[in-house]
């Protein structure tokens, strides 16, 4: 009895273990938290047998993922990082998927007046000015990166008790928001589909700057010989298809559009 | 409060439309913290009898450790595991890193200082019982470890299930080594910190009632099975 | 096979913090019947049987058996005072002396079941040794001293504190064991119990050995003043 249920054990818990076409990919919290990736790999799977084995990170540790072998793909929002990405000659190359946008999220009433302003400069600049609570994600995703970026541009360094940086993916810095009635960025897709909304609302949206593009970088095989490179360009070639196309394009949340296919689909051509 | 309730009611309709993705999730979680309580049963009660039966200088020196290690960061061992693993790490040809393997390999490091420290308690007892009889039969060493875990067997239970609640409900380490991949290594306990993290308290929740009725369910089977070994011999 | 007899003890010492608990002990003890250990509280009994079974470390002096100590070791048996009471049945608790020497664990409890209701403990073997009262617990350890058929069993007040139905069944066992042939070797504060007992003494004072004499000559004429004195009754320091 003892030994069947041993065996029975090991032998479930080998199943995990191996399987033919799995490759694995590390995509952002914000990717994953937008619901696009649950429409996605059931698709992938259907049209090309790969199951795609999805981490969810941030993009520093995606990044980090990628360098260490330990995925065979990355997909990140993050331009610089992935431009140091490919100088390090950890990838082969970035392949722009698609995009969304940033949003600017606070209290209901908006106290500070983020929702005025003309641009988001205009907007931190505002809240800054207020000192109303802000929440930032502070763990070195490309969202985190993507606002301090934005803080530079408006020229105000964020500091002061108003300033919380939680460390931390976005849904917790969202409900660490919404506990506080404080304003953070984020991008829709989370915002969306994020379940605890409480007294929060979208107070600033559409500045150009705030578009966040999607870039897929496969790792570099000659750096780590065991990455699956045949299904990363497989997989490459179904995300810029007309059928990717079509299923990013028409994903939405509550009628909300969330992702724009943008992918130079000529390019798998030339290559 | 309210979410209290709904994760209740959720949970109760989880449970009884035998939802697909939940089993799945809630087996993965038992075969990962089996597995594991297993490979460290096999490594900490041993320990703990040579422990207990052997004078050796460096005795006190291996139980301190031990009841220290026991206070281990699930983090720390989770990180540290995940750099071993990595592909660019020693062990990274193996290719363990985001399976269940690795999971289970930092649930034994987590665990075997807690099993060995508890076992290792209730032995010394024993042994210090039974020593002066054992001696004077002359029984090996071996026969020695084998006497003490045979009889302690109960009180190894104890140690085990200890074990097996730490484990079970784990999820620094197995976060960072198992990657909450979804059909590959999430379980209860990285599923909540998800549900969590999207803000769906209520489904949270409802795993971590799952959860708590698992690991309850576990600990009352042992128990039962235990004690009816009990009036079977005696 | 050589027998365990002679087992000559010289200049044997047991010391633990300096302090000299038995010895120096010289004694040579021959292959036959039953050797009573008596003496006043404190003045080494235990330590002494212990020496000889070699479960205390000698200080100082030698031991030596007729055969080589591990052989020896393996051909005796010990009951202590409080017998140690296995976390098993009762008849896993006699069987294991056999199954440690490797015999299988069914000829092992088929003959631990004979010597259990040799002892009188037919009832319980299924029971919890743990459970047991104080004589059935010394008729356990006897049985579990016996059932490997050594040629020695050592005896540490074997019926301190039982009642007189109880230490009338141990002694009948003791005596049918001796009768078999074995070797005993007990200490008892009980001095009828010496009397019933013992084929030879030995006088235990300040962890030396006082006077050993054969039984009758040691009860009806010992002599020194000082076994003298203990058989009355007197206290003897």
């Amino acid at each position: 009895m003892k030994r069947t249920i041993m065996a029975a054990v090991f032998a479930l818990a080998a199943t995990g273990a191996a399987q033919a076409e799995e490759m694995k990919m590390a995509v952002t919290t914000s990717f994953h938290n937008s619901g696009l990736s649950d429409i996605l790999l059931p698709a992938i799977k259907e049209d090309t047998g790969i199951d795609v084995q999805l981490l969810v990170v941030g993009t520093g540790q995606a990044i980090k993922l990628g360098e260490a072998g330990d995925v065979d793909a990355i997909l990140v929002h993050s331009r610089k990082a992935e431009e140091a990405f490919l100088a390090a000659g950890h990838g082969t190359h970035r392949r722009e998927i698609m995009y969304n946008d940033f949003i600017f999220v606070g209290p209901e009433d908006d106290a500070a007046g983020a929702g005025k302003a003309e641009d988001a400069k205009g907007a931190l600049a505002a809240i800054a000015g207020a000192e109303a609570d802000f929440v930032s994600r502070g763990d070195d995703s490309g969202t985190h990166k993507k606002e301090l970026s934005l803080w530079a541009a408006a020229g105000i360094t964020p500091a002061g008790a108003w300033y919380k940086e939680v460390g931390a993916g976005m849904g917790a810095s969202l409900n660490t928001a919404a506990g506080m009635g404080a304003y953070i960025m984020s991008d829709r897709a989370s915002w969306l589909n994020f379940g605890n909304k409480a007294g929060l609302d979208i107070v600033f949206e559409g500045d150009p700057v705030l578009f966040n593009q999607y870039a897929y970088l496969p790792v570099n095989p000659e750096k780590h010989g065991h990455v699956k490179s045949d299904l990363v360009a497989q997989l490459e070639d179904w995300l810029v298809s007309d059928r990717a196309k079509e299923l990013i394009d028409s994903y939405t949340i509550g009628g909300e559009t969330l992702f724009v296919f943008n992918a130079d689909q000529m390019a798998k051509a030339a290559e | 409060m309210v979410d209290l309730w709904s994760g209740l009611a959720q949970a109760f309709w989880l449970v009884v439309t035998f939802d697909k993705e939940l089993l799945e999730i809630a087996l993965r979680s038992l075969q990962v913290t089996l597995s594991a309580l297993l490979i460290a049963c096999v490594i900490a009660l041993p320990l703990a009898a040579l422990l207990a039966v052997r004078r050796f200088r460096a005795r006190r020196m291996v139980v301190a450790v031990l009841n220290a290690l026991m206070g281990l960061p699930p983090v720390v061992v989770g990180l540290i595991v995940y750099v071993i693993l990595s592909r660019s790490g020693p062990l990274g040809a193996l290719g363990l890193l985001f399976t269940p393997w690795a999971m289970i390999i930092a649930q034994v490091i987590i665990i075997v200082p807690l099993i060995a420290s508890i076992a290792h308690q209730s032995l010394r007892d024993l042994w210090h019982e039974y020593h002066d009889l054992l001696i004077s039969m002359n029984v090996t060493q071996r026969q020695k470890v084998a006497t003490l875990l045979w009889d302690a067997r109960r009180a190894l239970l104890t140690a085990a299930l200890a074990g097996f609640g730490r484990a079970i409900g784990e999820v620094g380490a197995i976060m960072i080594v198992g990657g909450n991949i979804d059909h590959a290594t999430r379980v209860l306990t990285t599923a909540i910190a998800l549900e969590t993290g999207k803000g769906e308290f209520a489904l949270a929740l409802a795993l971590g009632f799952v959860l708590i009725a698992l690991a309850i369910s576990v600990n009352l089977a042992i128990h039962w099975v235990g004690r009816t070994e009990r009036e079977g011999r005696w | 096979m050589s027998g365990l007899f002679p087992l000559t003890v010289a200049g044997a010492t047991s010391r633990r913090a300096g302090h000299q608990l038995v010895g120096p002990v010289d004694l040579t003890l021959g292959g036959e019947g039953v050797t009573v250990v008596i003496g006043p509280n404190g003045s080494g009994k235990t330590t002494l049987l212990r020496l000889l079974h070699g479960a205390a470390r000698l200080s100082s002096g030698r031991l030596d058996w007729a055969c080589s100590t591990e052989e020896a070791r393996r051909r005796q048996a010990f009951v202590f005072q409080q017998p140690v009471m296995m976390r098993r049945s009762v008849l896993d608790n006699i069987a294991y002396p056999l199954t440690v020497r490797g015999t299988k664990r069914a000829a092992a409890r088929a003959q631990a079941r004979v010597w259990g209701e040799r002892v009188g403990l037919g009832e319980m073997l299924d029971r919890a040794a743990p459970v047991l009262s104080g004589g059935e617990r010394q008729k356990l350890a006897i049985a579990r001293a016996l059932i490997a058929e050594p040629e020695l069993v050592f005896l540490d007040e074997p019926c301190a504190a039982l009642d007189g139905r109880a230490m009338r069944e141990i002694e009948e066992i003791l005596g049918a064991a001796r009768a078999n042939g074995t070797r005993l070797i007990l200490s008892t504060h009980d001095m009828g119990q010496a009397r019933r007992l013992a084929d030879e003494v030995v006088f235990l004072l300040k962890g030396r050995v006082h006077e050993r004499a054969p039984a009758d000559k040691f009860f009806n004429q010992p002599e020194t003043p000082q076994a003298r004195a203990f058989l009355r009754g007197d206290i003897v320091e």
